[in-house]
């Protein structure tokens, strides 16, 4: 294990662009709510990496990738940083192992800021603090080690999840379904209209995004290399297909909306997110395409009939569309794409496909179902919203005495 | 008797309706920008993958203080302006004005309105 300077670079580089994708979703997500609660809706990403970066020293990154614990868990012997040095792992045998740590931190870091979007306008701020950290301990460390820690039982059975479709948009996805049941709708939901603030700010962070999902996948292959490259074609493809069809489905609705057209391309880019670095791009293309169709739809059933106020459709993009990801990775994988890998259904092996659904229904159901029981007994200790009168007036003000604009 | 007029308009005829009124005299006015819904209720806006109504609009108030011999002269050139036919194009109300002083100079009523090329003095 020698450490090559090309990969490494790249993956300081991916490192940094994966940060700048939790402050481009605060965006993202900071111009579809109201202008009252728009600096409470960008916090509730930020502090997100002030908060991730010391648990993941802590222990989170010794929960997720230490020393194998029954599949279920890593142990703590990396515990503060302890023996995560300058030199290499096994986990990325060519780049130090601290930077390893610190690209996987920004995975840790920007999921449970996706599931924010589930309860902006209304959560207690410090409630959800306590909620993130016990999230990131009893969710995201265990199913990240699950999937991707040595010896995890996803990663064991033969799951595939090349960048997080698994690991970080389903927990999230479903994640914010639990939470949003537990939490209940917001003041006048599908009664007044509730109008994105800024879109703008919207288009602005799905760029962001964008540019930012070529580190979070492009950075996956752990190297500087054809895979790395690949990557990020597949990355784009999909995402320039959701954008397409989703921009064709508002259309025909009416017209093509631009929100519309940013938030297809993010479900595309959701959707490849498993399987860059394992499809051709023509296998990318026809993710992209398939996801925005599902994501579309499913927003327009469950806001049409006033279902759940799932107010940013966390669910719908990130939990339905990683869902496809992960199963369509099980369709079109190819060696052909990646030796390591393997080959999906349509290549030959029914038998991935029915790994992907196992290890996607696995993980959908203990996210969900620890979120909720999580958000419930949070609700129970220290009350899961703001009181009526401080979300009528917005939690800008009542949680943080501050406004966005004098 | 001064007379008030207060004329509720689409943002994007701000520019006619000014230009039309210097045409004939007018020049003094002030602009506020407001929100506001009529018989109409509002417009339908589109959403992500739906769309969403949108009750309260964004229009332009004008307002405008002259003498009532020039208000109906004033008022169906603001109308021909600032009118589209379709639903939206606004309102004007016309208010009695019980006294105008001007704060530079102390005049009052007719003699505060007044000034060259203004609509009493074509």
């Amino acid at each position: 294990m020698e450490i090559n300077s090309g990969d490494t670079t790249w993956l300081l580089v991916s490192s940094a662009l994966v940060l700048m994708m939790t402050p481009a979703l605060a965006f993202f997500y900071g111009g579809m709510v109201r202008k009252k609660n728009l600096l409470s809706t960008l916090n509730l990403s930020f502090i997100m990496i002030a908060l991730i970066s010391v648990q993941w020293l802590l222990y989170g990154y010794s929960l997720a990738f230490g020393h194998d614990i029954g599949g279920l868990l890593g142990g703590l012997d990396f515990a503060g940083f302890t023996g995560v040095a300058g030199t290499p792992s096994a986990y990325a045998p060519t780049v130090p192992h601290i930077l390893f740590a610190s690209f996987q931190m920004m995975f840790a870091i920007i999921t449970p800021a996706l599931i924010t979007g589930a309860f902006v306008e209304r959560v207690r701020f410090k409630t959800f603090l306590v909620f993130s950290l016990l999230w990131a301990t009893l969710v995201y460390d265990p199913i990240c080690h699950w999937v991707w820690g040595a010896g995890g039982i996803l990663g064991r059975l033969g799951a595939l999840d090349f960048a997080g479709g698994t690991v970080v948009h389903i927990t999230a996805g479903f994640s914010a379904l639990a939470f949003a049941l537990a939490i209940g709708p917001r003041k006048g939901f599908g009664r007044v209209s509730i109008e994105p603030n800024n879109i703008p700010y919207s288009v602005l962070g799905a760029g962001l995004l964008w540019m930012g999902w070529f580190g979070f996948n492009g950075g996956s292959a752990l190297a500087a290399n054809g895979l790395a490259a690949h990557a990020l074609f597949t990355t784009n493809t999909s995402a320039a297909a959701a954008g397409l069809i989703w921009m064709i489905l508002s259309w025909i609705d009416g017209k093509p909306s631009v929100l519309g057209i940013v938030t297809g391309a993010v479900v595309g880019l959701v959707a490849i997110t498993p399987g860059a670095g394992f499809v051709t791009p023509l296998g990318a293309l026809i993710m992209g395409a398939v996801a925005a169709p599902i994501s579309y739809y499913a927003i327009k059933f469950i806001k049409g009939r006033n279902l759940v106020d799932e107010s940013l459709d966390v669910f719908a993009c990130h939990g339905l569309g990683g869902l496809w990801g992960a199963l369509a990775t099980g369709l079109f994988a190819t060696t052909s794409v990646n030796p390591n890998g393997r080959d999906g259904l349509f290549h030959g092996n029914p038998a991935q496909f029915l790994i992907q659904m196992a290890s996607a229904a696995l993980v959908l159901v203990v996210s969900f179902a620890m979120t909720y029981g999580l958000a419930k007994a949070l609700h129970a200790v220290m009350g899961l919203r703001v009181s009526d009168s401080e979300e009528l007036v917005g939690l800008d003000i009542s949680e943080h005495a501050e406004r966005a604009y004098a | 008797m001064t007379k008030k007029i207060e004329a509720i308009i689409r943002e994007e005829k701000l520019n006619d309706v000014k230009d039309a009124l210097r045409e004939i005299g007018i020049l003094g006015m002030n602009v506020v920008e407001i929100r506001g819904r009529g018989r109409q209720g509002g417009i339908t806006l589109a959403g992500r993958s739906s769309t969403y109504q949108v009750d309260m609009l964004p229009k332009i108030q004008i307002n405008i203080v002259l003498s009532d011999h020039n208000v109906e002269k004033t008022v169906q050139t603001i109308r021909s302006a600032a009118m589209t036919g379709e639903q939206g194009d606004g309102i004007i109300f016309i208010y009695p004005v019980e006294e105008v002083i001007r704060i530079r100079t102390g005049e009052r009523g007719r003699e505060a309105l007044h000034y060259a090329g203004d609509i009493d003095s074509r």
